[in-house]
């Protein structure tokens, strides 16, 4: 059975979603989804040692050779990203049901466990498969689930953000798709390495340019980069919190290991054809200054957190950007860091709203002396956010400034510690309320009145172990950086090298 | 160049219906075209999807959203500024679009890339490792099989979708009120009869194209849309409570689910067998047998989730339809 894991991992969560449906009881539903996910977070679990072990594994679905057939191809970088959403998505998937029971109609509540399975195999689809087709395929399958899951949200402007999602999410897996078919019209492949082996035969061509160029667009678009983010604040602002945790820490996360793939392993590291790299610095630059300085401002703290993200994102194409194996892997080892804080933070938030109804900021005022445990989780995932020592925020940001120092960027260093600062300005402002506000009446504490009269309690349990496993994973993974560490300098080392 | 001229229209047109009816047009010209540069199976799904079922629910939300766009007097012109933005980014977009097509090989040269790679085996050696003519169906079911599941499940995906936004009520026993008098076209006696005649024959199509698939153009996907969309004319014709009554909500969302599953536990049985996920060779003695009985079933699958799938998001948005207009 140990030879089939890499479609294992994708199709256990694929046909656990169907089968969810046909329990139709939510707490059913949400059971066997947390076995379906604890499975597929096993497996990754055994493909990343496999990987490692044993180098990369390739598996032909339908026993037909890689070319003719799909092939999935696990790299040391793909079962990191695999390892990253399989872990991510069955610590918010635990946390879900309490959550989820407040926010949604019961008798959706299969439904969204259906959804949500389905938007996780999608994810893990993109990651295990070497087959670019396949990828817009499993693209599609995640997409549609998140659109829906977003539409989830109990507010009606849940719907609208859809939509906009779901528009600009379109564009983006049709450029995606325009780009492969330019260069299947080029190569005559769909397969990654084939076609990476195959390109440069053609890569004088008009096609190919406009191929590569299309591709980083549609990613970029689903990565949400600035300016291609317009989408992502209202998404995470009014999706159910349980969604935007699971979004927040994978999908655009899946999104980043597209383009990686995409840039490194199919057009290759010295593709350099359009001044990509710069742009992909400026870029990023502009988002971690535009984005932070959004978000001090907004009064929604999801909406807040979720303009961090974009920010966040920008450190991520920098290290992609700066081109070094190093700054590679700063990107990868903040793939796998912003993951666990931002998992942290949304789920906490969950927590808040679980309790307070909201995630406004005037709902925070002294919230840390009723919600002690929870606000703690915030401060920990936040002290990450900004890149203290001893949390794996730090980590991933020094080796971000040293890449940037190693390729004599000092300016662009300069700016990565800036904005950090900023940073550091919204995190303070949110624990200062928290912290060191007044508790507000308990009538304009939130809208729905009668539940408030009672002192907001702290989260339930179901809800603070699993934060507490993402903020003590957001330390553990600070002071004990093996595993990240090795596991990203080699696949950057193996990305740079020669492609795949 | 009538394509061109159908876009142009549906864009421009303020009535919503007529630009449903272009877009069906759209449709049939897009599958006469994919004809014309035979390629018979993209056309025939496209007719059926293009031309058949896209048109039909679409109606179906204009029954819940109104036939008339709104009109501009509630929303702000674009500035000048925005609009001259957004003509350069359209340009630019095409441009490109353009510009990467000057070093596409030529239309139909046999020694463009994509004839002279995968293509070879594919056409070449198909009938023997597979034993079926339609090669086509041999790459969607057999080379490629894995992404025709993972296409099979974005319409299972989009099935959920929609419940996830409709279900409410659609699976309560519906009690039976004053909303079945007035559902459907009771009144159109011509048209009750032609589709009594139709009906019939558009199912029976349906099965055709189903196991016809290996043989001629068709398959799972073509035949699960031709059958929704006799069973979508029915509910139209009828009103959606008669065909509840036929088939039940419930039994759909089960079927629904349940042609994945056997798609699904195709690739699994497989594995179990000794072959990796998908192999159809190792489902009998025989590998050519094999793949026969493994593209039949998931073809089959394939077929029902789509009809199921289809029939159940109709369903969903009539029964907003007709829920609204209880209301008001």
């Amino acid at each position: 059975m140990l030879n089939h894991l890499p479609i294992l991992q994708v199709i256990v969560p694929l046909l656990a979603a169907p089968a969810c449906l046909l329990l139709n009881k939510p707490r059913l539903s949400w059971l066997f989804a947390c076995f379906a996910a604890v499975i597929s977070l096993l497996i990754s679990g055994a493909l990343l040692y496999q990987v490692q072990q044993s180098g990369v594994i390739s598996y032909m679905l339908g026993g037909w050779d890689a070319p003719w057939g799909i092939e999935y191809r696990i790299d040391l970088l793909s079962a990191y990203v695999l390892l990253i959403v399989s872990a991510i998505g069955t610590v918010v998937l635990l946390a879900a049901n309490t959550s989820i029971r407040q926010e949604i109609d019961e008798d959706k509540q299969s439904v969204f466990y259906v959804l949500y399975l389905l938007c996780m195999a999608g994810l893990l689809g993109i990651v295990a498969t070497g087959d670019i087709f396949n990828v817009f395929v499993f693209l599609e399958i995640s997409s549609l689930a998140t659109y829906a899951l977003v539409a989830f949200g109990r507010d009606r402007r849940a719907l609208l953000a859809a939509y906009q999602y779901l528009i600009l999410g379109t564009i983006g897996a049709t450029f995606l798709l325009l780009g492969i078919g330019l260069l299947y019209s080029l190569t005559g492949t769909l397969n990654m390495q084939d076609l990476a082996e195959r390109l440069p035969v053609a890569s004088e061509s008009a096609t190919v340019y406009t191929a590569f160029a299309f591709m980083i667009v549609g990613v970029c678009l689903k990565l949400a980069l600035f300016p291609l983010h317009l989408w992502l604040p209202n998404t995470y602002t009014y999706a159910p919190s349980i969604v935007t945790a699971f979004l927040a820490a994978t999908a655009t996360k899946v999104a980043i290991y597209l383009l990686i793939r995409l840039y490194f392993s199919v057009f290759g590291a010295d593709f350099s054809a359009l001044p990509i790299q710069p742009i992909f610095i400026g870029l990023g630059l502009v988002s971690v200054f535009v984005a932070s300085t959004v978000a001090i401002k907004q009064p929604n703290i999801k909406r807040l957190f979720a303009y961090s993200s974009v920010a966040q994102i920008g450190y991520m194409i920098i290290g992609i950007g700066i081109g070094s194996s190093l700054g590679l892997q700063a990107t990868l080892l903040h793939l796998f860091n912003h993951a666990l804080m931002k998992g942290a933070l949304f789920l906490a938030l969950a927590a808040v709203v679980y309790r307070i109804g909201s995630a406004e900021r005037s709902g925070f005022n002294g919230l840390a002396k009723q919600m002690p445990w929870t606000m703690a989780a915030i401060v920990v995932a936040g002290l990450s956010l900004i890149g203290v020592p001893l949390t794996v925020g730090f980590v991933s940001k020094w080796y971000l400034v040293l890449a940037s120092f190693q390729s004599g960027l000092w300016p662009v260093a300069l700016l990565i510690v800036i904005g950090s600062l900023l940073s550091i300005y919204y995190v303070w402002a949110l624990v200062e309320s928290a912290y060191f506000g007044k508790a507000a009446m308990p009538s304009n504490v939130s809208s729905s009145s009668a539940a408030n009269l009672s002192p907001i309690k702290e989260a339930p349990l179901s809800l603070l172990i699993p934060i507490w496993i993402l903020v003590l994973a957001n330390v553990y993974f600070g002071i004990d950086t093996r595993l990240p560490l090795e596991a990203s300098a080699t696949a950057a080392n193996f990305l740079m090298g020669g492609g795949s | 160049m009538l394509l061109v001229i159908t876009a142009i229209a549906i864009a421009r047109v303020v009535d919503l219906f007529a630009a449903v009816m272009l877009s069906g047009i759209y449709g049939l010209l897009s599958a006469s075209f994919f004809v014309a540069m035979d390629a018979v199976d993209v056309a025939f799904t496209e007719a059926a999807v293009g031309a058949g079922i896209f048109p039909l629910l679409m109606l179906m939300v204009l029954g819940v959203t109104g036939r008339y766009e709104k009109l501009e007097a509630n929303l702000k012109k674009p500035a000048v500024v925005k609009k001259v933005a957004m003509l350069m980014l359209m340009l630019l977009t095409g441009g490109l679009l353009i510009f990467g097509t000057i070093d596409m090989p030529a239309f139909g040269s046999a020694d463009a890339p994509a004839q002279q790679h995968v293509n070879i085996r594919y056409i070449e050696q198909s009938p023997e490792e597979i034993g079926i003519p339609n090669m086509v169906t041999s790459v969607l079911a057999s080379y490629r099989g894995y992404d025709t599941l993972g296409e099979v499940l974005v319409i299972f995906t989009a099935a959920m979708g929609v419940l996830a936004l409709f279900s409410s009520q659609l699976f309560s026993p519906s009690k039976p009120s004053m909303q079945v008098e007035q559902g459907g076209m009771r009144d159109h006696h011509v048209l009750r009869i032609v589709s009594k005649i139709l009906i019939p024959l558009i199912l029976l199509f349906a099965f055709y194209v189903q196991f016809h698939g290996e043989y001629g153009p068709g398959g799972g996907f073509q035949a699960g849309v031709i059958f929704a969309a006799g069973i979508i004319l029915y509910t139209m014709l009828y009103g959606l409570n008669k065909a509840m009554e036929v088939i039940k909500p419930s039994v759909l969302r089960i079927l629904c689910a349940f042609g994945v599953f056997i798609y699904g536990s195709t690739g699994v049985v497989s594995m179990l067998s000794g072959g990796n996920f998908l192999d159809y060779s190792v489902l009998a003695s025989d590998p050519i047998i094999g793949q026969h009985l493994g593209i039949l079933v998931i073809e089959l699958g394939v077929g029902i989730t789509i009809a199921a799938g289809m029939i159940l998001i109709f369903f969903a948005f009539s029964h907003q339809a007709e829920s609204q207009l209880g209301e008001g």
